[in-house]
């Protein structure tokens, strides 16, 4: 087996200053990668780099063997709509507010081919159920769904076309904590059921330790300690990581 | 042919936050134990008990030495290798059960099995005997564990661990607060596990369970650094 994605020095600045630098790992198929920092710690800019959403100043990215940065924009956004996925933080950034929920879903599909009415429809009511979204809601507009059901939304768009690698901006940021632990439960679902390999950026640890098989901890655009997502929340080894988990308050 | 073999292992704690403080807690920690097993760990509170159960589940990181686990050093694996020895040859009961909010308590025992492909129907039904062995009643199997009482947690926590057949299991004392008949069950596991080849490192207050259960006695005492 080898690793499904591969990253090696890279580095993103702003002018002089860094946005991350030194980043380097493999994403094994099927594995879950957390990336914890606070925020101006260089998550976002990092996550940017590896989804092609922002063009790195070093270092290189493979997919399965092929070299990302070396793709043309055409090659590269037929990739992000296929074989990848990314879900931000604001579902708004992700949906198209003006189409039907189904629509949403349907659209991915027509992207990458399907054109036979019933079977899109039947496929998008099919992932509507999967995200816990009711089938009588299929021709409503996400603007009258819920924060919550629009994150789920977001993600059954996302997910339909049966991509491989997924990328995540805080996904259950700016949620109710109840609403949070359904969306958890159903992304660790879904993640592993279909066997995906996933990148999760988030600030909130609880997140990372539901869902991520191993840890990034990151400081100042660098990576000060990766590990067994377990392992680094419960024996911190780096100073910032240890100030980070004391961090939290207890309920 | 040892499925547990520790040699060399020491733990230091640093703590950066704290003027860089170093805490030694053991060294020269050397242990085997054979399938069909049962090693009891005994040492004063402190002694570093549980944090040589987390070192053999990985969830702590070895400061020196190697913990080979069903063929697995797991001072020094990658992630990915620790997580494949969780999946299918190790298991954990510990004090405490972390479970995802408003997952049902027969999921939650079912896990362990679904994730290593067993299907559906016969994981849950393999859920539903170890929970009726248990005595969790059947209404409550279908509702979260986390606002179950203390020993029923423990109780969910025991079925969850014993649901697959491992070749080494991690018990922290698992019948802590346990009534007489559902401990006299938990030792019941205990021994099936042995006697299916289960090599057993636990920790154990109870006397009269190490008595029965445990084959040696290790003194963490051997260890202080």
């Amino acid at each position: 087996m080898n690793p499904l994605f591969t990253v090696r020095d890279l580095e993103k600045r702003y002018g002089t200053r860094i946005g991350c630098t030194d980043v380097s790992f493999d994403l094994w198929p099927g594995e879950v990668m957390g990336i914890v920092g606070e925020s101006g710690s260089g998550k976002s800019t990092l996550l940017s780099c590896l989804a092609g959403h922002m063009p790195p100043d070093r270092g290189e990215v493979h997919f399965d063997g092929r070299d990302v940065l070396a793709m043309s924009e055409p090659e590269r956004r037929f990739l992000a709509r296929t074989e990848w996925a990314f879900v931000h933080q604001n579902p708004r950034d992700g949906l198209r507010m003006a189409v039907s929920a189904g629509g949403n879903v349907g659209e991915r599909l027509m992207a990458v081919g399907a054109r036979h009415y019933g079977d899109i429809r039947e496929t998008a009511t099919d992932w509507l159920g999967r995200v816990e979204i009711a089938a009588d809601r299929i021709d409503d507009r996400p603007s009258a769904f819920s924060g919550g059901m629009q994150q789920r939304l977001q993600i059954a768009r996302n997910l339909v076309t049966g991509p491989r690698l997924v990328f995540m901006d805080e996904p259950t940021g700016g949620l109710d904590v109840s609403v949070q632990a359904r969306l958890l439960d159903l992304l660790r679902g879904l993640v592993r059921r279909l066997g995906l390999s996933a990148i999760i950026v988030t600030h909130d640890l609880a997140v990372v330790r539901l869902l991520a098989d191993r840890l990034m901890v990151m400081k100042g655009g660098r990576v000060v300690e990766t590990g067994l997502t377990d392992q680094v929340l419960d024996d911190p080894q780096h100073p910032y990581t240890q100030l980070l988990v004391s961090s939290v308050l207890q309920v | 042919m040892n499925v547990i073999e520790l040699t060399g292992v020491s733990k230091t704690f640093t703590l950066h936050n704290q003027g860089a403080a170093v805490i030694p807690v053991m060294r020269d920690v050397s242990l085997s134990v054979a399938p069909g097993e049962c090693v009891g760990l005994l040492g004063a509170s402190g002694a570093g008990k549980s944090t040589l159960m987390r070192m053999l589940w990985g969830n702590y990181l070895a400061a020196s030495g190697r913990i080979i686990i069903a063929g697995t050093d797991v001072a020094h694996a990658e992630p990915r290798e620790i997580l494949a020895l969780r999946r299918d040859r190790m298991a954990y009961v510990s004090q405490f059960l972390r479970v995802v909010p408003r997952v049902p308590t027969l999921d939650v025992v079912a896990e362990p099995l679904l994730v290593t492909g067993t299907p559906d129907e016969t994981a849950k039904a393999a859920a539903a005997t170890l929970l009726t062995r248990l005595r969790i009643p059947e209404r409550l199997w279908s509702l979260s564990p986390t606002t179950f009482s203390g020993g029923e947690q423990q109780r969910v926590n025991i079925a969850r661990g014993f649901i697959r057949q491992v070749p080494v299991m991690l018990l922290d004392e698992p019948t802590a607060s346990l009534d007489a008949a559902n401990r006299e069950t938990v030792l019941t596991l205990i021994e099936e596990a042995k006697a299916r080849g289960t090599a057993i490192v636990g920790i154990f207050h109870d006397e009269a369970a190490r008595d029965r259960v445990c084959d040696r006695m290790i003194d963490m005492a051997r260890f202080a650094a």
